[in-house]
């Protein structure tokens, strides 16, 4: 065979696999979406949830997911800022930094399960609070700390140097070039993140499952005391997310219409993750646009 | 204004507070394997398990007196189906890493990004639910046996697998300077000859990499195989059967188990493991990086 031919196949073969990737993809969100299309109704996005009859909703999962990724990103934009920051202005070569590396390369591999059955030991054994979403919420930090750290470093790494030296020229400190120079430079990048980060907070159910717990009291909405346990806004009370609910009604529940809870489930999660992506990517051009002044 | 004094102060803090951060990162992965270490050793220590047993039989009796644990059946499980994964997915994301950088570098990153962004969106319960709601079906119709198979699990996890090989494949050979590819055009070879030749070569311990990274993120995912693997206490023979993993055994009996008693300690070594294999992928990463011949 001669080398062109081969190089013809080769070339045929990298379109075949392409295109198969790409209708697996478009397979799999269709298949979700028409599935899911058919339960989703007004009613079964605000119910609450049912143990054993049919025509149960998905009320609480969805107000629990979202409390738990405002309060988990609440702890991890912060801190992953923070890091960020440190990584990319302050940090010399040398061992701590070396060891600061190593530990948020570690920590980013590390399986979700693992952080999960820490958030186990820490946040509801060690602690003493049992099943929590405040315990929920600071597993996911720990889970995303790392990418958070990374993403920030990497957004003002790409700030350039010359404004940099340009306002610590005009006098400002090294703290007053990072919050008014480079954070506001850095930000499309960091918001891309978040929006990114956001949406695997909300998917995520491995490592929150042993610590926010796989059941949700009643919620009542009508009750605003965060002390009360029935109250949604009460951060000390159990809290299955939607993410875990699915898993949990296709392992242990006893629910007639588990599949059509299942498919509910899954195309709200695919939807609300879908809008993630659609907002990072226009938020990103558009702030790029805002900030560096093209058209 | 801002005198001296207190912009030498403010510039102290913002020192300090994003140092804090970044130290934050490292408190917390040495806690994370401090705590799960202490926990996972406890049958080795107190009840006097041996860890040679642990890690070569299969005999899973924790409830028995006198207790059996072993945990081969769910290492092997572990390692059939996140091999069998990796045969099945680093072929296609080389190569859509190979088309998205070298063959069509116009259009083709311009398709592949958002793909790939939103394979590493859907979440890891929606990947179980579609392999076990269409996956298993199929298999147990059109091929055989119950369905819930290596065969599945492998299947589930090579889609998984796919944005994390694809991605990290794509940055390794993007690293090539182009002269190399220049060079090899100008002699005479075709496209094809200088990806095998020239370009795989060269990039070969950033694909390492790749696949390492993509054989860890499937030894460590947990609900998406237990949901479609069948979880039966098996050493599999074909493709067709069912197998149970590490995370499997963990995610089913964490929950059915009460703490401090010996059959949930055996969890936590069999956690331990995972860590620890995680922890040894993490070396092997960083010693294959130093040996990367073009940076």
């Amino acid at each position: 065979m001669s080398a062109r031919t081969a190089d013809k196949i080769a070339t045929t073969i990298f379109y075949i696999v392409i295109v198969a990737v790409v209708i697996l993809l478009a397979s799999l969100l269709g298949y979700i979406l028409y599935k899911g299309g058919r339960v989703i109704s007004w009613d079964f996005i605000t119910s609450p949830s049912k143990t054993l009859d049919a025509g149960g909703g998905i009320g609480p999962q969805i107000f629990n997911s979202f409390m738990m990724l405002i309060i988990s990103m609440a702890f991890t934009i912060p801190l992953g800022l923070g890091g960020g920051i440190y990584l990319a202005e302050y940090a010399r070569p040398g061992k701590l930094t070396d060891a600061i590396r190593l530990c948020v390369e570690t920590l980013a591999s590390l399986p979700s399960i693992v952080v999960g059955l820490f958030g186990l030991l820490v946040f509801v054994n060690f602690t003493g609070w049992g099943y929590t979403l405040l315990g929920g919420a600071l597993s996911l930090t720990v889970l995303n700390l790392p990418v958070m750290t990374r993403v920030c470093e990497d957004a003002i790494r790409t700030v350039k140097d010359e404004l940099k030296e340009a306002s610590l020229a005009l006098g400002a400190t090294k703290w007053q070039t990072i919050t008014k120079v480079i954070l506001p430079i850095a930000l499309p990048g960091i918001l891309t993140g978040i929006i990114l980060t956001s949406g695997r907070v909300f998917g995520e159910a491995a490592a929150i499952m042993y610590t926010a717990g796989m059941s949700s009291p009643n919620i009542n909405f009508e009750v605003w005391d965060f002390t009360n346990p029935r109250s949604p806004l009460n951060i000390m009370r159990p809290a299955e997310t939607l993410a875990v609910h699915i898993w949990k009604v296709n392992s242990e529940s006893l629910l007639p219409d588990a599949r059509e809870v299942a498919d509910g489930s899954s195309a709200v999660l695919i939807i609300v993750v879908l809008l993630f992506n659609a907002l990072a990517r226009w938020l990103g051009s558009r702030l790029h646009r805002r900030l560096t002044g093209k058209a | 204004m801002n005198t001296l004094k207190a912009k030498k102060r403010n510039e102290a803090f913002g020192r300090f507070i994003t140092f804090l951060c970044a130290i934050l990162v490292i408190i917390v992965t040495f806690s994370l394997v401090i705590f799960i270490a202490s926990k996972g050793l406890t049958i080795f220590v107190k009840d006097g398990v041996s860890p040679i047993e642990f890690l070569t039989s299969t005999k899973w009796r924790t409830e028995a007196n006198p207790p059996q644990v072993g945990a081969l059946t769910f290492i092997i499980g572990s390692l059939v189906v996140s091999i069998f994964g990796i045969l099945i997915s680093a072929p296609v994301s080389i190569s859509s890493a190979i088309f998205m950088v070298n063959i069509a570098p116009a259009w083709g990153q311009k398709l592949l990004q958002p793909v790939i962004e939103l394979f590493v969106g859907i979440p890891s319960v929606v990947y179980g639910w579609i392999g076990l709601s269409v996956l298993v079906p199929f298999i147990r119709n059109n091929i055989g046996g119950l369905g819930f198979s290596v065969l599945a699990g492998g299947l589930v996890l090579a889609v998984m697998m796919f944005p994390t090989i694809a991605s990290v494949a794509a940055d390794a050979l993007r690293a090539i300077p182009e002269e190399l590819n220049e060079a090899s055009l100008a002699l005479g070879a075709t496209r094809w000859q200088t990806i095998r030749r020239v370009l795989l070569p060269a990039a070969m311990p950033g694909l390492l990499t790749a696949i390492i990274l993509g054989l860890a993120r499937g030894l460590g995912e947990a609900l998406a195989v237990q949901m479609v693997i069948g979880n039966a206490m098996n050493i599999p023979s074909s493709l067709l059967d069912p197998v149970h993993t590490m995370t499997s055994i963990i995610t089913m009996e964490m929950g059915n188990t009460a703490m401090n008693t010996l059959p949930n300690d055996a969890l936590w070594s069999i956690a331990l493991l995972l860590l620890a294999i995680s922890l040894v992928f993490i070396l092997l990463i960083r010693f294959i990086g130093k040996k990367e011949a073009y940076k």
